[in-house]
């Protein structure tokens, strides 16, 4: 087997792993709908509506400390 | 000092507004002219033969790209960033010195580096790499522009107060880091004058030509896949990145599916890389690559409908508005040209269609309605969005806005039929031969033929460019217009009769 050929296989093993983890991906997001923080996904959605300097953040920095 | 209440800081978005305009009328002045010198070729003399070298096609066709490309829509990358970023973030510039002398060094040295373009391509200093045509000093400089921008991105993110990062601002890091990559690559280069020639000369040329570290096919390949991609990372990723914050936030209405912009945001990483060999079907490059550029721009139509479609869901309920407001119509029209455009391009990359399509006008009509349409109609309504939250005034004036509105897009569908016409008509005639396989038409029967569309190509281009110029005046009338109310700017943006 020469370099072309492992370089073929490994761009379709590339190519195949690649497909897998977009798919586990949408998978992911459609089955938990929430992510690691608890917030669903939609609300972030919000982010653009809400963002005066004054309005409370979606999903606030500070949620880490007060942990 | 006085204690005031925090603000977002405007500045430097107001800086790159006044470079997207200029530079915008620039580059599609120039695009004007050009369009009507392939119709009427006399006019490469416009000025006399004395400056000929000056008005001549081939001096000014680098100018209207890299004008338009890295004038225009690069300033209104800029300024978009500056303004959505501070504000989906929710940190104004105002917090960090810092960032803010990073944004303002940011915007001057883009500047010298655009002066530095417009002087050496005038003077027909290039390295003759289409879309890369600076020489190796301005591509130094485009770099340390590029550095201090990844420095505000990353700058305004370490100091956020919202946790979750705005879709938008996964499309700026895309952009940054995609021509960040792309650019570097594509312009590996070597200055002649530490080379040496077979014969043993050494300090060839003048000290600021270069040649690329690429050869042949190599280097046909690497320019591709940075041509292509500079379409995905320039006209696509930041262009998605201000619909995704500037439609919601006009209409009140949140993105139809958060969901979906996740995913066909890795659906698009993931699949434009791979689509830059459609540009070399039926070249010396590897057949490999051909089909692979095929396959994978057929395939990219998923991520592109995904958000485009995302986008149009997101009015669901709220037709009126698109009737009612012009600034709407813009993005609505926006996202269905990018619908458009990213189904002829697969279209086009399919090789038995690329047979008849390669090389001809229709390939230029393709980028145009991507362009024209969906990347000027959208900068064009962001900054119609903005304009009224960065000087606290109302937009100048809606029926203007509205008649811009209907005069580009006539002008947008007369060069993009003219030139499908026009490409069909060439890519037949060229391959068209007898029963013993001779040619049937020369090269200038198909000139002949096709000058009444180049024609229509050029009023085409003249219409959009007269309505760039009512926006210009528009905003320009903005900044001493009404003065608003904070409360009058939550969605809808303002508008004068």
């Amino acid at each position: 087997m020469d370099i072309a050929e492992l370089q073929a296989y490994g761009y379709f093993a590339l190519t195949v792993i690649l497909v897998v983890f977009l798919y586990t991906y949408i998978y992911h997001l459609y089955t938990k709908r929430k992510d690691a923080d608890g917030h669903d996904y939609e609300d972030y959605g919000n982010i653009a509506l809400k963002d005066d300097i004054g309005d409370a953040p979606v999903s606030p920095m500070s949620d880490d400390k007060e942990k | 000092m006085e204690n005031r209440p925090l603000e977002y800081d405007y500045t430097v978005t107001k800086m790159f507004m006044l470079t997207t305009i200029i530079l915008g009328i620039v580059g599609m002045l120039i695009g004007v002219v050009l369009a009507f010198q392939m119709a009427y070729p006399e006019l490469n003399l416009v000025l006399g033969e004395g400056l000929a070298e000056y008005t001549n096609f081939s001096r000014l066709r680098p100018l209207h790209t890299d004008a338009v490309i890295f004038g225009f829509t690069l300033s209104g990358i800029f300024s978009t960033w500056y303004y959505v970023g501070q504000r989906v973030l929710k940190v104004s510039m105002a917090e960090s010195g810092f960032l803010m002398f990073i944004g303002k060094l940011h915007f001057w040295l883009y500047l010298v580096g655009v002066a530095a373009v417009v002087v050496s391509l005038f003077l027909g200093i290039t390295t003759s790499k289409e879309y890369a045509e600076f020489e190796w000093p301005i591509d130094i400089a485009i770099v340390v522009v590029w550095v201090l921008f990844g420095i505000s991105i990353f700058g305004l993110i370490g100091i956020r107060r919202e946790k979750s990062l705005y879709i938008s601002i996964w499309y700026y890091i895309a952009t940054f880091l995609g021509i960040a990559m792309l650019y570097l690559f594509n312009n590996m280069e070597i200055p002649t004058i530490l080379g040496e020639s077979a014969a043993g000369e050494s300090g060839i040329g003048a000290w600021y030509h270069s040649v690329s570290m690429y050869a042949g096919t190599n280097d046909a390949m690497v320019q591709w896949w940075y041509g292509h991609n500079a379409v995905a990372f320039g006209f696509t990723v930041p262009i998605v990145a201000m619909i995704y914050y500037f439609l919601p936030k006009e209409s009140g209405q949140a993105i139809y599916s958060y969901k979906l912009s996740l995913l066909s945001f890795w659906g698009l990483m993931f699949v434009y890389l791979w689509a830059g060999g459609h540009h070399l079907l039926y070249s010396t490059v590897p057949d490999w690559v051909q089909t692979m550029g095929s396959i994978f721009s057929v395939i990219l139509i998923l991520p592109s409908w995904g958000s485009a479609i995302n986008m149009l869901l997101t009015m669901k309920g709220e037709w009126q508005q698109v009737a009612a407001s012009p600034l709407i119509k813009f993005m609505i029209l926006a996202s269905t040209f990018y619908m458009f455009s990213t189904l002829e391009g697969p279209i086009q990359a399919i090789k038995s269609v690329n047979a008849i399509a390669h090389f001809t006008d229709w390939i230029v009509g393709h980028v145009h309605d991507g362009t024209l349409g969906w990347v000027g109609f959208m900068i064009m309504a962001a900054l119609f969005h903005m304009a009224p939250r960065v000087f606290k005034r109302e937009i100048y004036s809606k029926s203007l806005m509205a008649t811009q509105f209907w005069i580009q897009t006539l002008g947008i569908v007369l060069y993009f039929t003219s030139m499908w016409i026009a490409g069909i008509t060439q890519g037949m005639m060229w391959r068209a031969h007898d029963e013993f396989g001779n040619l049937a038409y020369s090269f200038i029967d198909t000139v002949t033929i096709l000058h009444p569309y180049y024609t229509i190509r050029g009023v085409g281009g003249l219409l959009y460019l007269v309505g760039f110029l009512m926006f210009s005046y528009n905003i320009y009338k903005t900044m001493s217009a009404r003065p608003v109310e904070e409360s009058e700017l939550q969605s809808a943006s303002p508008m004068g009769a």
